[in-house]
């Protein structure tokens, strides 16, 4: 096992790189269209979960059938005809990151720390009827370490929230990452994003929310731990709720329910 | 070297137990210990990583340079967690998501790392691979004992099928909420490796 050259540890480190690397890009590139057939039902699950619509041993698809998918043109908030752009198909996130599907955000609007903002977003309706019960709309933003993406319910009085789901962040576990926690989670519940203003409100706090108190439907409790967690969930609700998130496709609904009424 | 490969695969098992006699691979054992089912799924991914990582570099072990080795043990290794994590997210999500940092961390499991420079290095490929085999089952036997105890007392539940009836859903059973923490798996380990030393006073420290 001598010392060939002194050159020898280069080879056979470049050598094992670039087999490794071989294998590696091969699985990657193998396996990508089952693990994004697996992350759609995962998203899928969350949408179900947010709406509080998930039930154990039951299939997703089946579940999801009762769920209405539309595309929404964020800046005027109105419904982009199904011919136009396909919601099956329509890739949100990577829309953002084109040309034409999206827009770079000026940094004092861009509070959640996402750069670009997509043109179009899906959203997903669950009905009763004709009478619209909730909304899910994705919401993403970024936390202490990493953009920490989410679905949140509101309910049609379009200010309650339903329910929401954290299904992909980069948090430190056990601190941050209990944004997935589903006892945090069930604490959204019956919150209000609006106040009777019409103003965004709705922020996670620090430490607990006192019940009785008059703010307690605008508060949610904070994570002990992960306060820059906390805050940046408090950031990307102001931003999806506001008026570069939904707050134009709100605006919409209601007309459309005023005029309907 | 004079084991017979029996013996050379039970031998971590029990009487040299990476956990319990060369406290190796704790940080995972607390981790992933709360439910039976993650760690049953480390125990499997951490046992292949080990075989093969052992196999793959004790194959190669004439031709690694002695400057570089710990560089190319970590590669071949980390290589191998990739596969795995990959493999993992395209045929079992859920549990992927559960154990997604952990799997990450196979790669300083200092098991794996241990098993390839300690024995791999200077040994041949078959030995080294059920030496490897040997340790992740080793490994694996802690994990599903710490496990057991953890979920069982803790949630009631054994993989995931209700034994205890809680309280908290109309049975009797009052969760222990220490055990559902992840620190819970110190006193376990520590109970564990009493136990073993007791049964086997040869692994005891010299005082």
């Amino acid at each position: 096992m001598a010392e060939a050259s002194a050159a020898k540890p280069f080879y056979s480190a470049l050598l094992l790189a670039f087999v490794c690397s071989l294998l590696v890009a091969g699985a990657a590139v193998k396996l990508r269209p089952l693990q994004e057939a697996n992350r759609l039902l995962d998203q899928k699950k969350n949408i179900l979960y947010a709406a509080g619509l998930y039930r154990e041993g039951k299939s997703v698809e089946e579940l999801f059938a009762s769920i209405e998918t539309r595309v929404v043109e964020l800046a005027s908030g109105r419904y982009v005809p199904a011919e136009e752009i396909d919601p099956a198909s329509y890739r949100q996130l990577k829309a953002a990151l084109r040309e034409d599907g999206g827009h770079p955000l000026d940094s004092k609007v861009d509070i959640a720390g996402m750069r670009r903002l997509e043109k179009y977003s899906l959203v997903y309706l669950v009905k009763h009827g004709e009478q619209l019960e909730q909304i899910i709309l994705p919401v993403r933003g970024k936390g202490l370490w990493s953009t920490m993406y989410a679905y949140v319910a509101v309910a049609g009085d379009l200010s309650t929230i339903r329910g929401v789901s954290f299904y992909e962040h980069g948090e430190t576990p056990g601190l941050g990452g209990e944004i997935e926690n589903r006892r945090w989670n069930e604490g959204w519940q019956g919150k209000r994003l609006y106040n009777p203003e019409g103003e965004m409100e709705l922020k996670v706090i620090k430490g607990k929310v006192v019940a009785s108190g008059d703010q307690a439907f605008y508060q949610i409790d904070g994570l002990s731990g992960a306060t820059l967690t906390s805050k940046g969930v408090s950031n990307l609700l102001e931003f999806w709720f506001g008026d570069h998130g939904f707050k134009p496709y709100f605006r919409q609904l209601q007309k459309r329910d005023n005029s309907n009424g | 070297m004079a084991e017979t490969r029996a013996e050379l695969f039970l031998r971590p098992i029990f009487k040299r137990n990476p956990i319990a006699l060369l406290v190796l691979g704790i940080c995972s054992s607390l981790a992933v210990t709360g439910q039976m089912s993650t760690a049953f799924v480390m125990s499997v991914c951490v046992t292949l990583v080990v075989a093969f990582s052992s196999l793959i570099i004790s194959i190669v072990r004439f031709q690694i340079p002695s400057s570089v080795r710990i560089g190319i043990q970590i590669t071949v290794i980390a290589t191998l967690v990739i596969l795995v994590d990959q493999i993992l997210k395209a045929y079992s999500f859920e549990l992927s998501k559960k154990l997604s940092i952990y799997v990450g961390l196979i790669i300083t499991n200092c098991i794996v790392m241990g098993r390839a420079e300690g024995y791999a290095m200077s040994n041949p490929p078959i030995a080294s691979f059920i030496d490897g085999i040997g340790n992740g089952l080793g490994y694996g036997f802690i994990l599903m004992a710490v496990a057991f105890v953890r979920e069982l007392l803790g949630a009631g539940t054994l993989f995931g099928f209700e034994v205890l009836p809680l309280v908290s859903q109309g049975g009797w059973y009052v969760r222990n909420g220490l055990l559902v923490l992840p620190a819970s798996a110190f006193f376990l380990i520590a109970l564990l490796i009493w136990l073993l030393r007791s049964i086997d006073p040869e692994q005891q420290e010299k005082s």
